[in-house]
């Protein structure tokens, strides 16, 4: 709907006659701005821009989620209604062992984006399923923990601190399983699929999911954890 | 097997739900059998359900809303006849039902009825002025609106199984907890808000991604239009609010089901920390209202007075900044918890502040309209209006932005007089405004004017004559939500009040009158040139309805108010730019998906509020499969071949030349 191929002195003419008070602001320097990334002027980005820059608010909507319950972490730490302490619960060689197994599934999550952008079927699913495995020790370690406590009569019901934090952690811990099953149905659609458009997106998605987790759990393991287990 | 659900789940002893209930299912019927008889279901199928067109989409939203705003319209009908019934006597309604009419009244006006209204305009508006063709994610819209659809659902089920929540719109604890509410009501309002909630955020995303990466050519931020501003800071603020809300209904959920300690009275839970989270979301949510109406309103006043938007650069900033204040403010709602003078100051002092932006926003509309040509159509009308009325509830707003006089007024008729003030007369008046306004856009013809005229004047009027009465109460001490009334001296002032409902009752028939007389009359009412109100952004380039492609070719913007630019052009150099050339273009397939989703997550509420365990296990695992299998189609989009757009927009050019010949004939030509 543009007229093109008018002497510039016309278009300025114009441009005047179509906005005496210069509402219009344009840009006063002259660089062209970078197609494709649908920053400025340049008409829409592309699907994989905006795939990954909805899945990012995604997360951002997720973090705010996990804040709450940190923040009712922080409100409840020494509700404790006669119970045990949070330095009574932590068992911190377990949770090192957590941790370093997430962390590792976030590098190898990493290697086999990598493996992606190579196009490697085969590293791919390897360090996929490698980073599925770390996540199942992780989680299997965290129902262990849950387990152990609640044989030890500590449960959420006991007080307002349990509660905060069996949340907390377990909200995470749905998190990581639900990436798991994401991870599984990333596995299967790339062994059918191979790398389809569609697929390489979703797996842009996964990984910055996992990563999140991630991020999320230092946050956990730092404040229930570390702080905790010093109280 | 059926888990808390048995037949005397139906209120078989209470006739007023149980008559309402059974004239709705017949109702429903009805039009389920209509439909049937007609034919028409592969036709709703295949053009709508399925449907993952932003238009479609928006306007199904709207329905919705609509209908909504009609049972939240019922539900205060009752509210204020059993308070004008109720003085020193018990009224027709008993406490434990009154009581579910209050929560449901607001639960449903704000959540089903004013929200997907909101979200209904920003799907249908937003795309088509950012010159684009659908939004960021259109399946994933879809999902969206179906969510929200069967959460609304789940609600009206309340009426007829089981119960609502008695506890107020938001269900602070510790009345909400099993102890003081063993009942499913409290469970129905926690999984449909949930369920809407995550509806929501699906929207949110969807219209940020869509603001912020899919504008057209040339469209810079500061060439987009208000509404597009306003849409994205109110889907910003989803983004960041709906969060907490499902966070905090999830942890009232756990203290329910499972006997856990967040909000309990007992045990080291903290009730009040479900005030401030949920006020942390409740309050962000006012605005994600709000600044949509904003919008609205910055859309129709250049329009209607032919002027360019006086002060555009300061509506954004005044946007922005009301964005980012209504998440500090949130504490305003409980000055009483005792948080002490210094936290009380910081959130009176935020709290006034944002009346500063909102202030610049009033002023700017004002002065678009001096000096310009003003037509005082329909839209307009609801426009001036809102200036009139919101400026009061603002002021009503300051003065319980001050703490000290907040503790006299705190929960009483005045903050209810004051919050409708706000409600009613800024997101009420603009979703009025809006439909009147984008009507034509989506049908292809206008609403006839005569009746919405009659609509807006009893609106305005009735609403003044019912909530100004209210304010006197609250101030002479009566506090919201009384079943009955003790004092004889608030009578005079409860019976105005129920007279202005019957005013608002006449101004719904007007809009339903105007509604049916322009289907009828429709042939008369077309709107062939695509532009009915020489509007000035792009969606009134395109014709009415638009295509399901929007936009042939994707426009390329030179200026603000895009699509006035061109129409200068066009009237002053007498013809349309020269004609482009067409390319096949790429659009989204339909999927069942979303219906699919919705109908399962309606289950699965279902069987949670009824603690039917299998049923639930076995719909989340439905969803999920229905999820894998649309993850695991190949096509995702279909082509459009370039025959078919250039037929569309030789069709749509042809209007255009015709109308530009019309004027010419009328003097317009240079």
């Amino acid at each position: 709907m543009t007229d093109t191929g008018l002497p510039a002195s016309v278009a300025a003419l114009r441009r005047i006659r179509e906005d005496p008070h210069r509402l219009g602001h344009r840009p006063h320097d002259g660089r062209e701005p970078v197609q494709g990334i649908g920053m400025g002027t340049t008409g829409p980005a592309h699907k994989r821009i905006i795939v990954g820059y909805g899945f990012w608010i995604f997360l951002l909507s997720d973090i705010v989620m996990f804040s709450c319950f940190f923040a009712a972490f922080a409100v409840q730490r020494n509700a404790t209604a006669g119970g045990p302490t949070m330095a009574e619960i932590v068992d911190l060689p377990r949770v090192a062992i957590e941790t370093t197994a997430l962390l590792l599934s976030s590098y190898t999550c990493m290697l086999s984006f990598a493996a992606t952008n190579a196009r490697n079927v085969l590293w791919t699913q390897v360090f996929l399923f490698l980073t599925g495995l770390l996540g199942l020790v992780f989680v299997l370690l965290e129902a262990w923990e849950f387990y152990d406590l609640a044989s030890r009569g500590i449960t959420p019901q006991r007080s307002g601190m349990l509660t905060a934090f069996f949340g907390l952690v377990g909200l995470h811990g749905v998190h990581v399983t639900a990436g798991g099953l994401w991870l599984a149905t990333m596995m299967a659609q790339v062994l059918v699929k191979g790398f389809r458009r569609h697929i390489i997106h979703r797996l842009i998605c996964f990984n910055l999911f996992w990563h999140a987790l991630d991020i999320v759990w230092i946050g956990i393991f730092t404040v229930v954890y570390l702080i905790g287990s010093l109280a | 097997m059926f888990g808390k659900l048995s037949l005397s789940a139906i209120p078989w002893s209470q006739p007023i739900p149980l008559i309402t209930s059974f004239i709705i299912i017949l109702i429903l019927l009805g039009v389920l059998v209509l439909v049937t008889v007609k034919g028409w279901w592969p036709y709703l199928w295949r053009e709508w359900i399925t449907s993952v067109d932003h238009k479609r989409i928006g306007v199904m939203y709207c329905l919705l809303g609509v209908v909504m705003l009609i049972r939240g319209f019922a539900d205060a009908i009752m509210m204020r006849s059993q308070q004008a019934l109720a003085i020193d006597a018990p009224g027709y309604l008993p406490p434990e039902h009154y009581n579910q009419v209050f929560s449901a009244h607001g639960t449903i006006m704000i959540l089903f009825g004013a929200m997907p209204l909101v979200l209904g305009l920003m799907n249908f508006v937003v795309p088509l002025q950012l010159g684009v063709r659908d939004v960021a994610f259109p399946t994933f819209n879809s999902v969206g609106f179906w969510l929200t659809a069967s959460a609304a659902l789940l609600v009206n089920v309340s009426l007829f199984v089981g119960e609502f929540a008695r506890t107020g719109w938001l269900p602070y604890p510790p009345l909400s907890e099993t102890t003081y509410s063993p009942g499913v009501g409290v469970d129905y309002y926690l999984w449909a808000v949930q369920i809407s909630g995550i509806g929501t955020l699906i929207t949110g995303i969807n219209i940020v991604t869509t603001v912020l990466k899919m504008r057209c050519h040339g469209m810079s931020y500061l060439r987009m239009p208000i509404f597009c501003w306003t849409a994205l800071a109110s889907c910003l603020l989803i983004v960041a609010a709906f969060p907490i809300l499902t966070a905090t209904l999830a942890m009232l959920t756990l203290d329910r089901y499972l006997g856990w300690h967040y909000f309990t009275n007992t045990a080291g839970g903290n009730p009040m920390m479900f005030v401030n989270l949920v006020w942390a979301w409740g309050h962000p949510e006012v605005y994600i209202l709000v600044l949509p109406a904003f919008g609205v309103f910055s859309e129709i006043f250049p329009t209607f007075s032919g002027k360019p938007l006086f002060g555009y650069r300061s509506m954004v900033v005044a946007t922005l900044f009301i964005c980012i204040v209504s998440m500090m403010v949130w504490l305003h709602h409980f000055f009483t918890m005792g948080a002490g003078a210094a936290v009380n100051t910081f959130f009176g002092i935020s709290s006034s502040i944002i009346a500063v932006g909102t202030g610049v926003k009033i002023y700017n509309w004002i002065f678009t309209m001096y000096g310009g040509r003003v037509r005082f159509e329909v839209p307009m009308l609801w426009s001036m209006g809102f200036i009139f009325t919101f400026i009061i509830g603002g002021l009503t707003g300051v003065l319980l932005a001050v703490p000290p006089a907040d503790f006299l007024t705190h929960n009483s008729m005045f903050l209810v007089a004051h919050f409708h003030n706000v409600i009613i007369g800024a997101v009420v008046f603009a979703i009025f405004a809006a439909l009147e306004y984008w009507f034509p856009k989506a049908f292809g013809f206008r609403l006839d004017g005569r009746w919405g005229t009659a609509a807006f004047w009893f609106a305005f009027v009735g609403f003044w004559v019912t909530f100004a009465p209210l304010y006197m109460l609250g101030l002479g001490g009566m506090t919201r939500r009384l079943q009955h009334i003790n004092f004889p001296e608030w009578a005079p002032w409860l019976y105005v009040s129920a007279a202005g409902v019957v005013i608002l009752i006449l101004g719904v028939i007007s809009q339903v009158l105007e509604l049916v007389l322009s289907i009828r009359n429709r042939d008369r009412l077309r709107d062939i040139t695509g532009d009915p109100w020489d509007g000035r952004s792009l969606e009134w380039s395109t014709p009415s309805p638009p295509p399901f492609f929007n936009f042939a070719v994707m426009p390329n913007v030179e200026g603000e108010e895009a699509y006035w630019g061109i129409k200068l052009r066009a009237i002053e150099t007498q013809q349309l730019s020269p004609e482009p050339n067409y390319q096949p273009i790429e659009m989204p397939l339909d999927s069942p998906v979303g219906f699919y989703t919705a109908f399962f997550s309606f289950v699965f509420g279902f069987a949670m509020i009824w603690y039917i365990w299998w049923l639930a296990i076995a719909a989340l695992v439905a969803a999920f499969a229905g999820f894998v299998v649309f993850a695991w189609r190949d096509e995702h989009e279909f082509e459009v071949s370039a025959d078919e757009v250039a037929r569309a927009d030789r069709a749509r050019r042809e209007a255009r030349t015709a109308i530009l010949a019309r004027l010419s004939q009328q003097g317009a030509a240079p």
